[in-house]
């Protein structure tokens, strides 16, 4: 190998010529930035060139502030579920039962809440519970009986829904109070005034914006004091620029809109906080291990059936979150609600990056994918496409995205493994 | 016969980031053994796999011309066509299927109406297996083979392809030494039929014994062509030119100083996982602190067993036992508990059970001892970055950077990054499965290095190994193990090849 650079003996320079150098060095080459993440800026490019085009086709009512409200409001509980998802799907397994755990958790909250009269917050909780009870019954069967989670959750796509069946007495109950329908619909404005526009979302878009500054700031000093290659600082900013109009063009669309939805605050922190377990924590570590080589993740100290065992749990959990936003939004508990959810946030986590067969992907990647799968259905609906034709072009974009993928992991050199 | 069969010209093939081959040319002359050598990451594999179609044409600069035509291969489908076969580093069998399935995969026996002709395939194959001289029958499942016979199918596979050039890379990197000889009395058979064989081996020995020419490279680039016959060929002579340098002697010195034993195993028994026999049989063993003890023995003799059942009971059923760890008596029943008690294990099988091929360098070596980079669950990035170059720098890994991900390291390297992985689990007890299978002489004197500033350390090493030379190179004891009993105990000074050989086999007319 002929380009082999030796480390320098002292690899840690000093923190404050860190933070001097975070302004001056890095590399202006977009090629190799380009190249070294390829995978992840293949499908942000794919996201916004979507947009683009649907914003083309639909005369900007895409990037309307009401359409980007519905968006939000629309999607939101499919994102929860590919947050949930696209863990499970880099450990190696697949859940194909979170439809009906959607069901079925927005059935126990309404039983409660609307047949019982409890009140709103017990409904939440109830389905929480069932939802991690769900989620610990798949964990037992896949981590500590070996089943295939394919099986597994196959089976409690069957069960959970029969369940919901029975808990509902094949009927469909609502409308819930209003404090419940104020999960999904419920938008907060007003409480730092504005005219015409709420100055409250603009300062959480503002808010956000300064904490990702800040973080990949902090980033880049431990880069390079790390001597890991960074870009140059120029680039650096452009990227935290545009990232900052992206983020404040949205905060501005729903302030002119309604506000900020709650479903929007729920779903961001749970990205931010999942995206943060995965990448940061020795629990998410233990999952990409896990999906990356069982065996020698099993061989390295990995207690690989308590691993598992926390993921399904965890998709239980955001099954039942999804399952309240979903009952929330629809006003009710129906047999037949949550079918196909499942689909829908598996072609989020692949379209987002991650692998079929395990240990690569990202949460931040199945937001993206969600995304496009979103703004795509959004897209097609304002243009009054069929609904036939709209499920067509989503299945061929979900082949296409994973076909990118594999013709990018070729180019990669992985031809020889 | 001085007729050229190969010539490979001018062949430059980069990965991004690295220069695997340099401008590297190669001349095989018909009907002869050719060998190939270099350090870990030399480019022997990536030559090989651009001149078997692996690494399409257009993928690499320079000209392959085969029998005097110019060769552009699209893929081994295309190379195959015309007699150029490869036999990869890791072997491609599938397990589960018959060796005659295996032989024939991808160039099925047809027969009437396009069905498998299976009494013509078993009977062909049959043939083919006698002429490697593999006395099994072609309906046995290739999983019940060891890796010996193993590597006989692979040659049979590619005899069944009518094979004018047969390539293997370090075809004898996971044989015996009985098993190696066979394979090495094979290739001569093979050559006297007029087969031309390129042969990558790490195994300079076997290279002088064999091979009529010698390619060497080093760093991507071709160093030099050693022909018998032309002037003398000697390891030392290989050697200069794979390291640039003299190496003075295999074996570093180590001055041996044993303290109080760190690791004691009293009658140690383990089952089959699933056949109703043991494989390892009351085997009480002990380590010392600043001590390298050896484990010879056959293959199949239990000694990957009895290391994985004592590292968590990672292998086996009903182990029994007692346990020790700086005296005092653990429970390891877990991978996580052996590790927490002081044991590492670093296996022989470095893809499958020691690395996570697709996940960087760096995160590789922080695997087994997350724990030690995070405070409450959270893992200290940074931190493991620093790590990661520590581990670097100290055993020499060549890459270019650590979060290179780790599939695309040379083999060499790829083991350098599982024993640090283990260095950084810091254990009082390593056990080495293989420790030097597939690793270039220089990188073989750099680990038993490594071995050496571990014991002086204060820690006890354990290494499993198929080399005898080896074992009485590095070890102050050598155990012997046969058919998972012990059946012996040397110090090394009293140990010989012959010796140890005999007490190997001794159990063998016992248990016949
Ligand atoms: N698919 C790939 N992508 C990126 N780099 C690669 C790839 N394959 C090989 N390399 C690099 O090319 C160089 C040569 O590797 P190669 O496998 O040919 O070495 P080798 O001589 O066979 O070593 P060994 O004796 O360890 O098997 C190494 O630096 C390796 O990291
Ligand atoms: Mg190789």
């Amino acid at each position: 190998m002929t380009s082999t650079q030796r480390p320098p003996a002292e690899n840690r320079a000093e923190p404050e010529s860190a933070q001097a150098a975070a302004l001056h060095t890095g590399t202006s080459n977009l090629r190799t930035l380009v190249t070294r993440n390829v995978r992840q800026s293949g499908i942000y490019v794919a996201f916004v060139v979507i947009v683009a085009l649907f914003a083309i086709l639909t005369d900007g009512v895409l990037l309307s502030p009401g359409n980007i409200t519905n968006i939000v409001l629309q999607y939101s509980y499919i994102l929860v579920l590919a947050i949930g998802m696209v863990i499970v799907i880099i450990a190696g397994h697949i859940d194909l039962s979170v439809g009906s755990v959607v069901a079925l958790t927005g059935a126990v909250s309404a039983v409660l809440v609307i047949q019982q009269g409890y009140a709103w917050w017990i409904g939440v909780l109830a389905a929480l519970l069932v939802g991690v009870a769900v989620g610990a019954w798949h964990g037992f069967w896949v981590a500590y009986v070996g089943i295939p989670a394919f099986i597994v959750t196959l089976a409690g796509m069957l069960l959970f829904r029969g369940l919901t069946l029975q808990v509902l007495d094949n009927i469909s109950l609502s409308p819930f109070p209003s404090e419940y329908q104020r999960v999904a619909n419920g938008f907060l404005n007003g409480l730092l005034g504005g005219q015409g526009y709420d100055a409250f979302t603009l300062f959480i878009g503002a808010f956000a914006v300064a904490g990702y500054a800040v973080s990949v700031f902090r980033t880049r000093v431990a880069r390079i004091r790390y001597r890991q290659p960074v870009e140059s600082f120029p680039l650096f900013v452009a990227r935290v620029v545009a990232v900052a109009a992206v983020v404040m063009y949205f905060a501005w669309q729903l302030a002119h809109a309604r506000g900020l939805p709650i479903v929007l605050i729920i779903l961001g922190v749970l990205v931010i906080a999942y995206a943060v377990v995965t990448k940061r924590t020795v629990f998410g570590r233990q999952v990409y291990a896990i999906g990356g080589n069982l065996s020698a993740a099993l061989l390295s100290g990995v207690r690989v059936r308590t691993v598992n065992f926390w993921i399904f749990v965890n998709m239980g959990f955001l099954s039942a979150v999804a399952g309240v936003i979903y009952s929330s939004r629809s006003n009710g508990a129906q047999p037949a609600a949550g079918t196909m959810f499942e689909l829908d946030a598996i072609a989020a986590a692949f379209i987002g990056g991650a692998a079929v067969t395990g240990g690569v992907g990202t949460v931040v990647g199945a937001m993206v994918g969600g995304l496009i799968m979103a703004v795509m259905s959004n897209g097609m609906q304002l243009m009054g496409v069929d609904q036939s034709i709209q499920s067509v072009v989503k299945g061929l974009v979900l082949l296409l995205a994973v076909a990118f993928d594999i013709y990018n992991k070729r180019r990669g050199g992985a031809a020889s493994r | 016969m001085n007729d050229t069969i190969l010539e490979m010209r001018g062949i430059t093939k980069t990965f991004p980031g690295v220069t695997a081959l340099q401008d590297v040319s190669l001349v095989v002359r018909r009907g002869e053994i050719h060998a190939i050598c270099g350090e870990n990451g030399a480019g022997k594999s990536t030559l090989m796999k651009v001149l078997s179609g692996v690494h399409p044409a257009g993928s690499y600069d320079g000209d392959i011309v085969l029998d005097g035509v110019p060769a552009r291969f699209h893929g081994i489908r295309d190379s195959e066509a015309v007699g150029v076969v490869i036999i990869h580093q890791e072997l491609a069998l599938v397990p589960y299927l018959s060796i005659a399935e295996n032989v024939f995969l991808g160039n099925e026996r047809r027969g009437r109406g396009g069905l498998i002709d299976w009494n013509r395939a078993n009977a062909e194959a049959a043939e083919l297996l006698a002429s490697v001289g593999l006395d099994e029958n072609p309906v046995t499942p290739v999983a019940q083979l060891g890796v010996g016979k193993q590597q006989l199918v692979e040659i049979a596979k590619a005899l069944s392809k009518e094979v004018r050039l047969l390539i293997l890379d370090e075809p004898t990197a996971a044989l015996n030494d009985t098993d190696s000889a066979h394979l090495l009395d094979l290739l001569r058979r093979l050559r006297d039929q007029g087969i031309t064989c390129i042969l990558i081996s790490h195994k300079l020995g076997e290279v002088t014994s064999i091979a009529d020419a010698i390619t060497v490279l080093r760093d991507g680039r071709t160093v030099e062509t050693l022909r018998t016959g032309e002037g003398e060929v000697t390891q030392e002579r290989i050697i200069r030119g794979m390291v640039g340098r003299d190496l003075e002697s295999f074996y570093p010195d180590r001055v041996s100083e044993p303290g109080d034993e760190v690791l004691r195993i009293e009658d140690w028994t383990v089952w089959h996982p699933t056949q109703d026999r043991k494989v390892v049989d009351g085997v009480s063993l002990g380590v010392r602190a600043g001590e390298v003890v050896g484990i010879a023995g056959l293959m199949g003799a239990g000694r990957t067993e009895l290391a994985m059942s004592v590292f968590g009971r990672s292998y086996g059923r009903d182990v029994s036992g007692r346990l020790y760890v700086r005296g005092r008596e653990v429970k390891a029943r877990s991978v996580s508990e052996a590790i927490d008690n002081g044991i590492a294990y670093a296996t022989e099988d470095r893809k499958r059970y020691g690395l996570n091929l697709i996940e960087d360098v760096r995160r590789n070596i922080s695997a087994a001892a997350l724990r030690k980079l995070a405070s409450r669950g959270w893992v200290n990035g940074n931190e493991e970055i620093r790590v990661a170059e520590e581990s670097r720098s100290y055993l020499g890994i060549r890459t270019t950077s650590v979060m290179t991900t780790v599939g695309t390291l040379s083999g060499g390297n790829q083991q350098k990054v599982v024993l640090a992985k283990w260095l950084f689990a810091d254990p009082d007890v390593l056990i080495l499965d293989e420790p030097t299978r597939g690793i270039d002489v220089g990188a073989k004197y750099e680990i038993y290095t490594i071995i050496n500033r571990l014991v002086a350390a204060g820690k006890g090493v354990l290494v499993i190994s198929s080399e005898l030379p080896e074992l009485l190179g590095v070890c102050d004891r050598i155990y012997t193990l046969a058919a998972g009993r012990l059946t012996g105990e040397l110090p090394v000074a009293q140990a010989t090849q012959e010796n140890l050989m005999a007490l190997m086999t001794k159990d063998k007319e016992a248990a016949a």
